[in-house]
């Protein structure tokens, strides 16, 4: 099946050119900080974690969301998803990788990184995290793969991969429940220390994944002979809408608890991130944007009308992702960090080699989801032909 | 390339009587084993805080590549670099441990 | 012929599997011996578990600054806002705050014991700058998070670093309630003045910290600082009811950065 990716039109191999270009100029920065160090980001001693965290955080949210597919096709024999399935799952595989790269860049000693097969450590959360991620990795290259080709040949998929699918539904809300749990047990870091780290996980990440994809259908269709289906997409929205709903429920709750109990604890990381502490303030536009866009979101995907129009769909989709990955990708880390255990403040921003070395490892995902998708939709285009 | 020669010539290895010119095992061991014993050492040392080995004929020494080791062994770049360029092995102790060697160079250099 | 590509490269792969396997597999059931004995050095300092008590009575600022420096020196520690030793390595000043390692240092009371500042405090409180560190926990977030065990916590108490293990995840930097761990963001070797010949040096991509001096307590030396306190530093056997740091527990009112975390510190401070 590899071979479909082999021959495409001129515009996969420009889009595949371009995605190789922006590779090679991460994995060269990538180069320079293997031998100059992680002092090329703009991490300190008091915000030991930046952009790497936060996009792997972010990408494990919509690494998950394929299960938003599987588990109404599987579990609930919803047909109309198995046009799409190998789309979430093949999303997922892209985002796994990426979020697997994203912690790879992130290591001071990268190439001890088979010291945590060595001396497994099964009290430190970061040790189920490389359990999940690979796993997931592994079940859904597995999953896709062997449904993929069973489509090809147009019969149905063999009986054993049944289970390894049943597991990867349960398996994909672990991926982050466990990365939730990175930050939600750190007793110092009274910003992350709350009970529904996990729950906003799992809401940030069915708005975003589905949405995600939602874009990738409106793209698949534009540009390929494959339509991945109205109703597929009209679906997929509503679950967009329901989980923003409950993400910005669940900040909301989080602002009551942290406000009306006014522990400073608690209170300073919020003053940070959305009022600034004396001159320190460069996440508070961002913030706002983030969580004004996201609240316009959530009021537009409830009405049918703007979800049943493709084009106000993809715009209140497109402020998802945004404002969801604003969230998570910038305002998770940075707020968990500041103010520093002892009430002092380094702000953080990313520096040019860290966002190259960023959009490099978004682009080799994008190189994979490309061609990952670039298989299925010429199977799907060949058996419908 | 000629073989190797290991440079024994150090001021504390000549300081000793030759009878007593002995490493902490012997020299067949040590030319087979002394990465692990290196390693051993570390795990020891590190882990565990046992800092005491007993070495060849029961003799007792500290374990510990710098200030055990280099004590002797002061010329890195004529005795351990001799063997590791001719066998093209880069052992990754001297981006931490120091060398003991009196050089000239900027430290940051040394790796 | 017989096999095709598929079937051939499931042999392949499961051969390699359990060549591979097998191996490992051996040398579970049949271990290699040990070389030779290893004991702890006589004449060491040993203990059941350590604890450090600050006496902040005694305890000043040009004190304070002897004792981060002898800590310092002693164990190769950078120092970012110094010109480097290589001068032609520039750092930029928000690179200086950023790369900073420490330690041991000293901040003000509500920077030392957040939550715990008043209005109308004691006077002296405001002028005083409190020696900070690990507090070698008896139950470390930082140990808890680990993922290869590269920081583990010895039966004496001391919360140590395997520098040789450590992958620079950064997760126990994460993990400390008090800042005490700094992470070699660069190459640290050009930063250090006088190197003391007899330490290592870490490289960059590590974590480090305060390790109790665990290498002098092994000679029978106090630690660094406990030397260079001139007497405000007290180190000694929690378990011992002669030491003297039980003593001073005993007489004196202490108290510890964070107690209500529950990770236990056994760095106390006499106010």
């Amino acid at each position: 099946m590899l071979e479909k990716a082999l021959v495409g039109s001129k515009r996969y191999f420009q889009l595949l050119g371009f995605l190789a270009a922006l590779m090679i100029i991460g994995g060269s920065m990538y180069l320079w900080q293997l031998t100059f160090g992680l002092g090329i980001t703009g991490m300190s001693r008091d915000v030991s974690w930046g952009f790497y965290v936060a996009q792997f955080t972010y990408l494990v949210g919509v690494a998950a969301s394929a299960v938003m597919v599987v588990l109404p096709y599987y579990l609930h024999n919803y047909k109309a998803f198995g046009r799409i399935a190998i789309l979430g799952e093949f999303l997922a595989v892209a985002a796994v990788t990426m979020c697997i790269l994203f912690i790879v860049v992130d290591l001071g000693r990268p190439d001890r990184i088979l010291n945590v097969l060595k001396y497994p450590t099964p009290n430190s959360v970061l040790f189920w995290d490389m359990v999940v991620l690979n796993g997931y990795l592994f079940l859904n290259l597995l999953c896709g793969w062997v449904v993929m080709e069973a489509e090809r040949n147009q019969v149905a998929p063999p009986k054993w991969i049944k289970p390894f699918i049943y597991l990867a539904i349960p398996w994909a809300p672990s991926i982050h429940t466990v990365t939730a749990f990175l930050y939600a047990g750190l007793p110092g870091r009274g910003y992350w220390l709350t009970a529904i780290m996990a729950p906003r996980f799992l809401s940030s990440a069915f708005a975003s994944g589905p949405a995600l994809l939602i874009l990738l259908c409106l793209l698949v269709r534009r540009y390929t002979n494959f339509d991945p289906g109205k109703e597929q997409i009209q679906t997929l929205a509503k679950i967009v809408a329901y989980a923003i709903i409950i993400n910005v429920f669940f900040f909301f709750c989080e602002v009551f608890t942290v406000f009306y109990s006014q522990i400073p604890e608690h209170t300073q990381h919020f003053y940070y991130l959305f009022k600034g502490i004396g001159p320190y303030a460069k996440l508070v536009p961002f913030m706002w944007v983030s969580i004004i866009g996201m609240i316009a979101a959530t009021l537009a995907l409830v009405f049918p009308q703007v979800r049943q129009n493709e084009k106000t769909l993809a715009l209140a989709c497109g402020l998802v992702v945004l404002t969801t990955w604003i969230d998570k990708g910038l305002g998770l880390i940075t707020g968990g960090f500041v103010p520093n255990p002892f009430d002092r403040i380094t702000e953080y921003w990313p520096t040019g080699p860290e966002a190259l070395i960023t959009l490099g490892v978004w682009a080799t995902g994008f190189f994979i989801l490309t061609i990952l998708y670039k298989i299925a939709v010429s199977i799907k285009e060949e058996i419908r032909a | 390339m000629p073989a190797p020669k290991p440079d024994l010539n150090t001021p504390a290895i000549m300081k000793l009587p030759e009878k007593e010119r002995k490493c902490v095992m012997d020299l067949e061991f040590m030319r087979a084993n002394h990465m692990q014993l290196l390693n051993d050492w570390r795990d020891e040392v590190v882990r565990n805080g046992n800092r005491e080995f007993t070495g060849a004929g029961g003799k007792k020494y500290l374990a510990s590549l710098q200030n055990t080791c280099m004590e002797c062994h002061s010329n890195k770049t004529k005795f351990c670099d001799q063997c590791h360029n001719y066998a093209a092995v880069v052992p990754n102790c001297w981006g931490c441990h120091l060398d003991r060697e009196k050089k000239q160079v900027a430290r940051a250099e040394a790796k | 012929m017989g096999i095709n590509r598929r079937e051939f490269l499931r042999i392949a792969g499961l051969s390699t599997l359990m060549g591979l396997g097998g191996k490992a597999a051996w040398e579970l059931v049949f271990p290699g011996q040990a070389l030779a004995q290893y004991t702890s050095k006589p004449g060491a300092l040993v203990a059941k578990r350590w604890a450090m008590v600050v006496d902040m009575r005694k305890m000043t600022e040009s004190l304070a600054a002897k004792c981060i420096e002898a800590c310092h020196s002693a164990h190769n520690v950078p120092n970012m806002a110094a010109p480097p030793v290589d001068p032609q390595v520039t750092i930029s000043d928000n690179q200086k705050n950023r790369w900073q390692m420490k330690w041991l240092w000293t901040d003000s009371f509500e920077h030392a014991f957040p939550g715990q500042e008043q209005e109308h405090m004691q006077e002296r409180l405001h002028k005083m700058q409190f020696l900070l560190l690990c507090n070698h926990c008896e139950n470390p977030p930082c140990v808890r998070v680990c993922p290869t065990k590269a920081t583990f916590r010895r039966p004496d108490g001391i919360v140590m670093m395997d520098m040789h293990r450590c992958i620079g995840c950064r997760y126990c930097m994460a993990g400390c309630p008090y800042g005490a761990r700094s992470f070699n963001w660069r190459d640290p070797r050009p930063f250090i003045a006088k190197l003391n010949e007899t330490y290592p040096t870490r490289e960059k991509g590590v974590v480090e910290k305060c390790l109790f001096c665990e290498e002098r307590l092994a000679k029978g030396q106090m630690p660094a600082c406990v030397e260079a306190s001139q007497g405000a530093i007290v180190f000694g056997d929690l378990t011992d009811p002669k030491s003297k740091v039980r003593e001073l527990l005993r007489t004196q009112y202490t108290i510890r950065r964070k107690p209500q975390l529950g990770t236990n510190p056994h760095v106390f401070y006499i106010i």
